[in-house]
């Protein structure tokens, strides 16, 4: 228990970083945002607007600490201000849906290279030298080289324009409208395969790799010498006694990977025109719409931090260590 | 299924090849070139998969000192009809601004390396220095530091770079470089940290604090020089990012979109619709150039690897043997007894 206390505090901190980041980086400009706005538009901005992104930021005359309490009074009662591409509409209303759409992908991204890579990994220690581990990993290292945005377009390029095998943008077919009907998944499903398909193909090799290399550590332990000369099934050694432990590594490197795989996934998404968060920040670049860009990096922020506290939980039932110490 | 675990009788060469993982022939390849290298660079040149890492890299970094040369004149100058496909005239086709690509191809490994070297650089700087004060001084310091190092860690990296480059500004090289460091500079710090824990408690670290050598000797003189070769894959690591989150900050707009180099190549592909027009030339070389750079550092990380982890390096020495001698090994996972054959 102490542990998630420790582990949730860390979370707490830090969130309130990048908080305070959020609030420091706006006083940082040179002059402020609202009117470094104003000129690169060339006054093709709305004096309310201006107003009321300056009230958005905080930026009154009030002293630093009054405006850093206001700052964070307002964002925890979920207040992150007015988006400027799509305005008068709050930022939150802007990325609710988004933030799901980001989630969704990321998550299936996250998990289907997580269990395949961790399983190729598994094999290619157990086989060493045999066909998965001294083929797969130069292959899969040399497509991890790719940035996730380029496979992407490759894929977008071949397999949805040039032989029209999957949708080409958008996460749903544009007639639909959304529910909970097969129709309407079957849907989803099939936009999701060249976004998240593309992902795992350049995460997998880091999953693999580092499956692979503690496993070879953990198969000269003499517990596992110990299981064979019992006489156990090979499949029983191999997952019950070796994978079993060499997942621990993996897991704690997951939370950490889900900030990884959420950050490929936005630049994924704009060559999909996904309509998540991606697609969002890449509005708010464009249009310079500076709320916006804080709101989607806290609630990413946020998300990896609640995914990381999750991690934390399932931990403390995987190993008994941390329960007792 | 019975156990049975293969005994080998072996040259006393072979139990040497196997200590070592090295083959004969490579060693005394190789052998002049460790003799005049310093040590931390001598791995590179034990691997095949490093040396087609540093063949590649050096490719790259002569063509990007010699555009000039093989390319003159400028990479953004309109020189023909856009889209055109590649063709004698124009090796890679032309943009959708009518420019060639093989031109900016050329011009933006300047620029990517360059920027890709700066970043590596100045993370592995201060990754060494936040490491190994963590490391070194322990206690409150490691707590401060430690904490610094687990938020950037953890905060996702895209988007504190996109709000990072949206607000200190990304047009001036500076300022990227700053941005990029910034964001990257806390993994090298946390390997370096424990990399230095490890090493404070062995004897020779203990022997110079009884002499009475200063903090910042120690540091320097004593644990420095011990941790080379984890300070070279931080660097190669560093790297490999700033390549990446490069592309990906210019493939947003947030880089400079006049500057020439693969990220904003790959931004103008995008933007002047080069995919729906069915232009492959204008997004392909670009993606294949950032994959095949970062694709040699990591096979050079890759092959350090696998010779310092003595645990790679053994097994593979004894498959390799095993391989050699045509034995049988049973389905099992018993690592074969090696027995050296008695020299008479």
């Amino acid at each position: 228990m102490r542990y998630i206390g420790r582990r949730l505090a860390f979370y707490v901190v830090a969130f309130w970083a990048s908080l305070t980041l959020n609030f420091i980086l706006p006083r940082l400009m040179p002059g402020d945002p609202g009117t470094a706005m104003f000129a690169r538009m060339q006054g093709q901005i709305d004096p309310s607007q201006l107003e009321s992104m300056r009230k958005a930021y905080g930026l009154s005359d009030d002293p630093l600490p009054v405006q850093y309490w206001n700052y964070i009074t307002s964002v925890l009662h979920g207040d992150l201000g007015t988006s400027i591409s799509s305005f008068p509409s709050p930022v939150t209303d802007v990325i609710r849906i988004s933030f799901f759409w980001t989630i969704l992908l990321g998550l299936v991204a996250l998990i289907i290279s997580f269990a395949l890579g961790s399983l190729l990994g598994i094999i290619g220690a157990w086989r060493r030298n045999g066909f998965v581990d001294s083929v797969l990993p130069p292959i899969l290292l040399f497509t991890g080289s790719f940035p996730y945005f380029w496979i992407a377009t490759v894929a977008l390029f071949f397999i949805g324009f040039k032989w029209n095998l999957l949708p080409l943008r958008h996460a749903y077919a544009d007639g639909l409208s959304p529910g909970f009907n097969l129709t309407f998944i079957g849907s989803v499903g099939k936009h999701i395969i060249m976004p998240a398909g593309t992902i795992v193909l350049v995460a997998i090799g880091g999953w693999m790799l580092g499956m692979r290399n503690t496993m070879i550590s953990i198969l000269s332990e003499d517990y596992i010498m110990m299981a064979e000369a019992k006489g156990l099934s090979q499949r029983r050694v191999m997952f019950s006694y070796a994978a079993r432990n060499a997942m621990l590594p993996s897991v704690t490197a997951f939370g950490m990977a889900l900030g990884f795989v959420i950050s490929g996934a936005l630049v994924t998404e704009v060559v999909f025109a996904y309509p998540g968060l991606g697609y969002s920040l890449l509005t708010a670049v464009r249009q310079l719409d500076y709320p916006l860009m804080q709101g989607i990096f806290l609630m990413i922020t946020l998300a990896v931090l609640v995914a990381n506290l999750i991690v934390d939980l399932l931990y403390v039932r995987l190993d008994p260590r941390v329960r007792t110490g | 299924m019975s156990l049975q675990i293969p005994v080998l009788e072996l040259e006393s060469e072979e139990v040497r090849e196997i200590g070592t993982g090295l083959q004969g022939p490579e060693q005394s390849q190789w052998a002049r070139v460790r003799n005049w290298a310093p040590s931390w660079i001598a791995p590179l040149f034990h691997s095949k998969k490093a040396i087609v890492g540093m063949v590649i890299l050096l490719i790259y970094i002569a063509l990007a000192i010699l555009a000039p040369v093989i390319s003159p004149g400028d990479p953004k100058a309109f020189v023909a009809r856009p889209h055109l496909p590649p063709s004698s005239a124009h090796w890679l086709g032309t943009t959708g601004l009518g420019r060639d690509v093989w031109a900016q191809t050329i011009w933006g490994a300047r620029f990517t390396l360059e920027i890709g070297f700066l970043v590596g650089i100045a993370t592995t700087v201060v990754g060494c220095v936040v490491g190994m004060s963590a490391g070194y001084f322990r206690g409150r310091i490691d707590d401060v530091l430690s904490l610094f190092m687990n938020i950037f860690l953890i905060i996702p990296t895209i988007p504190l770079l996109v709000v990072l480059a949206a607000f200190v500004g990304s047009k001036d090289l500076a300022y990227f470089v700053a941005v990029l460091t910034l964001t990257g500079w806390a993994w090298p710090a946390r390997v370096i940290r424990s990399q230095t824990l490890s090493l404070r408690e062995k004897d020779f670290v203990a022997a110079s604090v009884v002499v009475g050598e200063k903090g910042w000797r120690i540091i320097f003189r004593e644990i420095l020089p011990n941790m080379l070769s984890i300070i070279v894959a931080s660097f190669i690591g560093s790297t490999i990012f700033a390549i990446g989150a490069q592309a990906a900050l210019e493939f947003l707009g947030l880089g400079n979109p006049g500057r020439v180099s693969w990220g904003t190549n790959l931004y103008w592909a995008q933007n002047d619709a080069g995919l729906l027009t069915g232009a492959w030339w204008t997004f392909v070389p670009a993606g294949v150039c950032i994959a095949l750079v970062a694709f040699a550092f990591a096979m050079i990380n890759y092959g350090v690897d696998e010779i310092t982890n003595p645990r790679l390096r053994a097994r593979s020495g004894i498959d390799k043997v095993l391989k050699e001698r045509k034995v049988k090994t049973t389905g099992t996972r018993a690592t074969p007894v090696v027995q050296q054959r008695s020299v008479s």
